[in-house]
Parts: C-alpha cells; structure tokens; sequence
C-alpha cells in the first residue's frame, strides 16, 4: 500500500459525507436526520484539518474546524428543543409524515 | 508500510465501518452508540494530522456534549420499551444508486486531482499558536460565536419549555 497522504484523508471524508447524506435522504426519524448531519459537518473537519496540514495554510484550517465543531453544538442544541417540540405536537418524530407547523 | 500508516488505516477503518453501522443499524439506540466510534476515529484522525487540540476538543464537545444531547433526544421522543422505533425506508434504492455516483465521483476527484503538497510545520502543541491566533485575527469570529452559543442556548431553553404554560 501506498503511503499515506492527502488523498487518503480526503477519501475518508468523502465516505463520511456520503453516509451522512444518505441517512439524511433515507431516514424517517429526525433523530437520525441529526446523526447524518453530525456526518456531514465531521467530514467537512477532516478536509479542514487535512488541508491545514498539507497545504501550508499554518493553522487557519484548524481553527476553522473548531469554529465548525462551536456551530455543530449549538445546531444540535437548538434542532434537538425543535424535535421535542414536535414530539409534542405529534406525538412521533417522523419528518415525512409532519405536514404543519402547528396542530 | 510504517506505524504511521497502520495507525491510519486502523482508525480509518474504525471511522467507516462505524459510520456505516450509523446508518444502517436497525436500532437507534445502537445508531447513537456506533456514533460514538466514529467521533473517536475522527478525533483519532486529527491527532494523525497534528491537530491535538481540535482531537480532544471532538472529543469534549461531541462525544462529552452532541452526542449525549442526541441520546436524551432519543430517550424523549421515543418508547423504549416499544421495539417499533420506526426506522423508515423511504426509498432506500434510489437513494443509494444516487448516493453511489455521489461517492464515486467524489472519491475520483480526491484521488485523480494534483494537489499542490506543501508540508505544514505543525508546532508540537498548537494550543499556543491556536489561542494567539484566536485573540488575534479571528477576535471577531470568536466573539461573534460567543454570542451565538449564548443566543442558541436561551433559544433552546425557551423553545423546549414553551408548552409548560
């Protein structure tokens, strides 16, 4: 095996990327719409921090990463209080079967 | 192939297979607890990158934080003891021929594309250089995400409450 560089992390984010979106496109439960978008956002770190290290960018990319990882927190805050709202609305979290905002 | 590599190639595979256990395991409690491998292979993937703050800041914030949020979520919003937690199967066979020219062609360009390799020289331990860094050029990204974080949780709390009146 070759060995390892760039490419191979950006592989790796690009396996995560896609899993993120397919349970983001697949998956009924919002919790795990959630998951897949904690995918999404971890994939975009490792292409920050990977490209931070090989393309002499000093240490910007990995400050962009912890920028990403303070959003991901605050996402995940808000978009859980919206999912127990709708839990109580509904009484399920389904996303295709809620059609309204409000009862 | 050195221990560099093998430590690579052992987080790496941790990482995916976790990752694909996420999206594919029927329970979604076992979903949350396969997340966890994958945040630990990331942050592992970081220190492989010489970013040691960012891998135990992953693992303070994510594992410590989001995914703990996402496991009370789970416990919350469905039956536990009831196994019909619906997974939902929502067109899953166009989904994955999408999702597989997606990766495809995104695995093609990170490996086809030339990129121009420059080695960064990663100080031992970058908390230093992070910390002058963000009292210093990104003072405003900082501040501006303190206020955000501070707006996100009084929003949270307030619209997690709302029907206790």
């Amino acid at each position: 095996m070759i060995e390892v560089g760039l490419t191979h992390f950006l592989v790796v984010s690009s396996f995560l990327f896609a899993f993120g979106l397919y349970a983001i496109l697949t998956r009924k439960n919002a919790i795990l719409v959630l998951m897949g978008v904690e995918l999404v956002l971890n994939a975009a770190n490792i292409n920050f921090v990977a490209f931070s290290r090989y393309g002499n960018l000093g240490l910007n990319g990995q400050l962009m990463a912890l920028f990403v990882i303070v959003l991901a927190a605050a996402e995940a805050a808000i978009a859980l209080a919206i999912v127990l709202n709708i839990y109580k609305t509904f009484g399920h979290v389904n996303v295709d079967e809620i059609d309204n905002l409000k009862e | 192939m050195s221990i560099y590599d093998l430590i690579f190639y052992l987080f790496a595979t941790l990482t995916i297979v976790s990752a694909l256990m996420v999206v594919s395991s029927d329970n979604i409690v076992r979903s949350a607890f396969y997340l966890l491998a994958t945040f630990f292979g990331v942050s592992g993937i970081y220190v492989l990158l010489g970013a040691d703050f960012v891998a135990v800041t992953q693992i303070m914030v994510y594992i410590g934080g989001i995914l703990i949020l996402l496991l009370f979520g789970v416990m919350l919003t469905s039956n536990i003891t009831n196994v019909e937690i619906k997974k939902g199967t929502a067109k899953i066979l166009p989904a994955v021929i999408g999702i597989g020219v997606l990766l495809g062609a995104l695995v093609s360009v990170m490996t086809r594309t030339k990129w121009k390799l420059q080695l960064t020289e990663i100080p031992q331990t970058t908390s230093f250089e992070l910390g002058k860094l963000l009292i210093t050029d990104y003072v405003l990204i900082f501040e501006l995400l303190g206020i955000l974080l501070l707006i996100a949780l009084i929003g949270a709390a307030s619209m997690a409450r709302r029907e206790q009146e």
